[in-house]
Parts: structure tokens; C-alpha cells; sequence
């Protein structure tokens, strides 16, 4: 992606401001930054206990300049719904409404809300930025968490066993209008994505990878990169599914092998070669399945 | 307009009446009858609201809660394990100075499994900075409906009106429903000093720091303390409109009495008519109804009570280890009145899970605490045999 094309595509208005409380090398941040880019500033923020709680800003700031209601860990879904209707009952239609909220709120806690959002249709955008555990109380598994990684709940002598639960298709199942994956390391493909939400009526919802170097035990720096491994190996295919049942993926995914991204990361150290090579067949199966999905249909 | 109609459409019609204009539930027995009128009042444009069916009594006020931080004027219903379901955000709605209504229809608290009445659940929820007002009539039902609305705004806090299972919200009386007009006059459209709006963008409910949390709470105090003014004033025009008032204590035939029984909800009406009895056959006895259980009226309470011989407080509830929840708030507001006035009280836990507080009932805790000296314990149970 040449630098040319992201100043012609990505808006330059920022509405998140320098100073936020974000750890250095966190991807959550630039995820805020580009959807709020794309989205503009007629735009409320629904805000469930997560890092983004943190990085927002105590009061009486705001990192946001956008309005931005914080909320309990599990009712995002609910409290944007509850959002957007008040703001039609009070005659405003257009502003855009989003819930924000990370992979415990979204995969665990907050499930039930959200599952009652999408089924109702709500006119919101949920997204979730998924650091793959709990990491704003110090990195604890979530259903998010992949298999065989360390966290301060699954320690290296029993690490995750289950395999990341499949958020993607169980709000498929829900029929919902769209649903996206988008990554930091894809900037323009993540805007696109939102930019077309924007302009869908009913429950959106955009599913965000967000590296997290204290939590995967990474450099700084290597946050945008491990981003876009995640989306070469596969690990996190960007695709688009419309209604539920038209999945499109909007990359080509160059099918590199996991194990060095799987090595890179301090929170699989533990893992045997054949311990990554189940990662790797795991991996072959999902897409395996996607390209079905793509072909015939979900 | 008179009609007759069970306790729970008096809500419905309260919040017609009302205007509110985002509406989220989740049903349970025995309020559903009161969402289930909404829905229809929706449906057919009598009420042009935005109605939520939500997957949870916690998603119905998460919503409400939204909707009211947008601007809108919301309400809610529910009963016993449905309010306790709310608890969490109970305080995120208080805490957030928001003036979500909700009607709780008081139902008691499983296990063992019980629709009946009793007040466990409303009082479980005493510290979650939620105002919280008794009604003992269906008419009290609609009017209460619209004067939480009134007070929910003025003071920007929460309002719970409460009402007994079935012996309110599923038992029939004639209700003056105000006219509409009369209703706009009273409760004009809400106009919230802060709101959701990306035109004048704020952060709400952020982290605080304890340099500042402390005052946050101190303001919510203030609100509550600024809503026992506030009530009388805005019972004033409703009176001059309606000719009806209640007040956040009513004292009835109080004159002279040597025993004043002191009740909340619809055990009050019972408690009128033993009254009423007892004069008549020259014994000096009277009654106060408190209606308003937060923000408390202890100098109401303490200027009602003062002076008298016995008071017999009838709790229909228990904070299990400790006594009757309405027993115990007024013995600690009698603490500071000077002994030679302070009553002998006598704590009654009577009627739970929806047992029968009957005349007789009544009647016999009269006989009882003008009999016995003393209490012979904190917490005198009423009819449990074992």
C-alpha cells in the first residue's frame, strides 16, 4: 500500500487526540483513530469496561472528540440501542452510533447484550477490538484467547485449551445486515469497511485484531506487523459477510506458514513444534471452511 | 376521565400520560401487564414511543439508561428477581444522575419460588441512590407515575414507585385518568441540561480519581435531600390541578393517640379501617403512611411520632439478622428525639411472600402493643408457626 493511496483515502480530521493513556505499541488506539476517521464526528461512543476505559482519559478529560458514554462491562449492546433510540425520540437520526468494546465485553460478558442488539436489528455499530484476553485487569484468558497461549489465568504448565470461539459466525448466525474483520496493518481496507457500515442501516459489526505487547509479550514496535502476519497466515482472514449469508474475503491471504508469527510472541514460548503444528492445522481447517462460506454461501 | 382498571394499567396510563418516549422491558410476573398495555398503547399510536424489547431485565434498564443520557424521557417495569437482576446498573443510573422512572410491583424474593407480594425486593435496592415512593390505591398508581416523572427531572435522579403484587397491580379500581392537557401543563417535555450530543461532545461516567469521586456522591446526596422540598412543591400543583395529594408522610387521625401504627403500601388501607374501628369505639388510636422510603423523611417522621406512647411499625419485609427495614430506619431517626418523647416501637415482620395482613391481623398487633410494656424483642414475627 503505498503511502500516496492511504493520504487519498484515509480522512485527515483526527478525533482522538494525542495524550491518551493507551500503553506504548498498543493497536487499539489506531483502530479508534481509523473508524472515528471514517466515521466523522456525528458520532456517539458507547464505552463497556475495557481498555479503551483507561485509555479515554479520566474525567474531566476526554481523548475523544466525540461524545463518549461509558458503561458497565456487559451492556454495550443494550446502552447504544438504549442511545440511539433516545437520540431519535429527541428527532436526530443521522449521528452515527457505536458501541466500543473489547474481546471480554464483546466474546463473554457482554455476549447476551449484544446478541439481543443483533437480533433486534438495532442501528448501531458494535465493534470489537480483540486483544485475545483480559488485558486491561493483566492478562487473563477470555474466549478470545487463543489455543496453547500463555496468560496470567492459563500458565505456561497448562496453558488455553479451547480454541478462540468463532464470534464472526455466531453473529452471522444472527442475519445481521454486515459484518466485517478489518486490521491496523490494513488501514485503507479498514475504513473502506467502516465507510460502508456508515451507510447500512441496522446492526453492524466489525471485528478488529488488536495486538497487545504486554499481553502477547512483544515489542512495541511489532504491533502493525504482527497485525498484518495475522492476516498473511490466516490466523485472521479479513473478509465481509452481508445478511449472514455472503461472505467475501477482501484480501488476498498469502497462506504463510504460522509458526513464525506463533514464535515471535512471547505468550506461545512454551509451545513444542508439534504444539504449533496443531495451530498451523487448525488454521488450514478454518480457512478451509471460509473458502466454503465464500463459494456456496454461509 | 374515570375508568376502572387493575393497578398495573394505572402505570400504563401514568405513562401515557406521561409522554415517555423510549420505553425497554423484559417481562416478569406480576408487572407484565403494565409492558404488555405500553406495547399496545404503542402499537396503536396512543403513545408514540420507541419500545425495546430487550433480552434481559438488566439489557431494560441498560437501555433506559442510554436513552435517558440521550435525552429522552424512559421508563421501565419490573418485579423481585428482575429488579435484582438490574441491581449493577441500578447504581449506574443514580450514579449517572439520570432520571430513568420505573415501576417495581413489589413480589418477593425466590427461593422458594413466590409471585406474591412483599418488599424485599424494592428494599434490597435502598442504597443504589434510586428515590423510592409507596402507593397504597390505584389512583395514587397513576398520579405517582406522572410526579416521578416530575421529580425524576427535577432532581435528576432515578425514581422507583412501587406497588403490591395483586393486591394492587391486579385489582380493580375506579381511576381519574387526568386529561392530557392538564398532564403537558404539569410535566412539559424533558429538557436535560446535559445530553448525548456531537455537537457539544462530553465524556460521560469516566474514571475518577479519589481526589473527586467523594464530591460526585456528595452532590447525589444534595439532589436527594433537594427531593424531600421538591415533592411537596410539585404535589402543590397537582393538587391545585387534580385536588389530589399524598406527601411523603401522611398522618391519619393522629389526634391524641396513644398507638400509632406506622405502614407503607396497600397495608395502609387495611390499617385505615382498624382504625376507623378503634375510634369509634373511643380508643385512641392512629396511623402514618409513609409513601416516600428515599430520600428518608426523618424530620416528618420524627415530628409525627414525638410525643406518642407506642408506635408499631408493620414491615412487610425483613433484612434477615437484623429486623423489620422500615422498624429499624425510623428507630434510628427516633434516636435524636429527646427521651421523655420517644416512643416505645414495636417492630412488626408480618405479610411476606404474600400472606394475608387481614383486620384481625391488625387488630391483634393493636391489642399486643398496647398490652405488652416493652417489646420483647427487636423483630416481632406475626403469625409463623412452626
Amino acid at each position: 500500500m503505498s503511502q500516496t493511496i492511504i493520504k487519498e483515502r484515509i480522512p485527515h480530521e483526527d478525533l482522538l487526540c494525542s495524550g491518551h493513556l493507551a500503553c506504548p505499541g498498543c493497536a487499539a488506539p489506531i483502530a479508534m483513530n481509523l473508524v472515528l476517521k471514517a466515521l466523522g464526528p456525528q458520532t456517539v461512543v458507547t464505552l463497556p469496561a475495557c481498555c479503551w476505559s483507561i485509555i479515554a482519559g479520566p474525567w474531566p478529560q476526554s481523548s475523544l472528540r466525540v461524545p463518549l458514554f461509558h458503561t458497565a462491562f456487559e451492556t454495550a449492546g443494550a446502552v447504544a440501542s438504549g442511545i440511539k433510540a433516545g437520540l431519535q425520540a429527541r428527532g436526530d437520526d443521522e449521528t452515527t452510533v457505536i458501541a466500543w468494546a473489547g474481546d471480554g465485553g464483546t466474546f463473554d460478558i457482554g455476549l447476551q447484550a449484544l446478541s439481543g442488539a443483533a437480533e433486534r436489528n438495532e442501528d448501531i455499530i458494535y465493534f470489537c477490538y480483540d486483544n485475545e484476553a483480559y488485558m486491561n485487569t493483566g492478562i487473563q484468558r477470555s474466549s478470545a484467547t487463543p489455543w496453547g497461549a500463555w496468560t496470567t489465568t492459563t500458565p505456561a504448565g497448562q496453558p488455553e485449551a479451547s480454541p478462540k470461539k468463532d464470534i464472526v459466525s455466531i453473529l452471522a448466525a444472527h442475519r445481521i445486515p454486515y459484518i466485517a474483520t478489518a486490521s491496523v496493518a490494513y488501514p485503507v481496507d479498514l475504513v473502506e469497511k467502516v465507510e460502508k457500515a456508515r451507510t447500512i442501516r441496522g446492526t453492524r459489526f466489525i471485528h478488529i485484531l488488536a495486538p497487545c505487547p504486554p499481553g502477547w509479550k512483544t515489542q512495541n514496535d511489532e504491533s502493525v506487523d504482527l497485525a498484518r502476519q495475522a492476516v498473511q497466515t490466516r490466523v485472521f482472514p479479513l473478509l465481509e459477510i452481508e445478511n449472514g449469508t455472503e461472505w467475501r474475503f477482501t484480501m488476498d491471504h498469502a497462506g504463510e506458514p504460522v509458526a513464525p508469527y506463533i514464535r515471535r510472541q512471547g505468550r506461545f514460548r512454551h509451545l513444542t513444534d508439534e504444539q504449533i503444528e496443531h495451530i498451523q492445522a487448525d488454521v488450514d481447517a478454518r480457512w478451509a471452511q471460509l473458502q466454503r462460506r465464500v463459494v456456496h454461501g454461509g | 376521565m374515570k375508568k376502572v382498571m387493575i393497578g398495573n394499567h394505572a402505570v400504563s396510563w401514568g405513562v401515557q400520560r406521561a409522554r415517555a418516549e423510549v420505553i425497554s422491558a423484559y417481562p416478569i410476573t406480576p408487572q407484565t401487564q403494565i409492558v404488555e398495555e405500553l406495547s399496545d398503547m404503542v402499537a396503536d399510536g396512543r403513545l408514540p414511543a420507541r419500545y425495546i424489547k430487550v433480552e434481559s431485565e438488566h439489557s431494560a434498564m441498560a437501555a433506559c439508561i442510554g436513552a435517558a443520557a440521550a435525552g429522552a424521557r424512559t421508563f421501565t417495569a419490573t418485579s423481585a428477581q428482575g429488579l435484582a437482576l438490574m441491581h449493577e446498573l441500578l447504581h449506574w443510573a443514580a450514579g449517572g444522575r439520570l432520571p430513568v422512572v420505573m415501576a417495581d410491583v413489589n413480589r418477593a424474593m425466590a427461593p422458594g419460588w413466590t409471585i406474591w407480594t412483599d418488599q424485599n425486593d424494592s428494599l434490597s435496592q435502598r442504597d443504589t441512590g434510586w428515590i423510592q415512593l409507596y402507593c397504597e390505591t390505584n389512583q395514587e398508581v397513576f398520579d405517582t407515575t406522572i410526579l416521578s416523572f416530575r421529580l425524576a427531572e427535577a432532581v435528576e435522579l432515578p425514581v422507583m414507585l412501587v406497588l403490591d403484587a395483586f393486591f394492587l397491580s391486579h385489582t380493580s379500581e375506579p381511576v381519574d385518568l387526568t386529561e392530557p392537557a392538564i398532564v403537558d401543563g404539569f410535566l412539559p417535555r424533558r429538557e436535560a441540561k446535559l445530553r448525548l450530543d456531537p455537537a457539544d461532545p462530553h465524556s460521560f461516567g469516566a474514571l475518577v480519581r479519589p481526589d473527586a469521586y467523594m464530591e460526585m456522591r456528595w452532590q447525589q446526596q444534595e439532589a436527594m435531600r433537594q427531593a424531600l422540598d421538591v415533592l411537596p412543591a410539585i404535589e402543590d400543583e397537582w393538587h391545585a390541578l387534580t385536588g389530589r395529594r399524598y406527601g411523603a408522610l401522611e398522618t391519619y387521625r393522629t389526634d391524641g393517640a396513644e398507638l400509632l401504627l406506622v405502614t407503607s403500601g396497600t397495608i395502609t388501607s387495611t390499617a385505615r379501617h382498624v382504625v376507623d374501628e378503634r375510634r369509634a369505639r373511643g380508643e385512641a388510636i392512629g396511623l402514618v403512611k409513609v409513601k416516600m422510603f428515599r430520600p428518608f423523611p426523618t424530620d416528618a417522621l420524627r415530628a409525627a411520632l414525638s410525643g406518642v406512647d407506642r408506635v408499631a411499625v408493620l414491615d412487610r419485609n425483613i433484612s434477615p439478622g437484623h429486623g423489620g427495614i422500615f422498624a429499624e430506619e425510623i428507630r434510628s431517626a427516633l434516636y435524636d428525639v429527646p427521651p421523655d418523647d420517644r416512643p416505645v416501637l414495636f417492630g412488626y415482620v408480618l405479610g411476606l411472600g404474600g400472606r394475608d395482613v387481614t383486620p384481625a391481623v391488625i387488630e391483634s398487633i393493636v391489642d399486643r402493643s398496647l398490652a405488652a410494656p416493652s417489646p420483647e424483642r427487636e423483630d416481632l414475627w406475626v403469625g409463623v408457626e412452626l
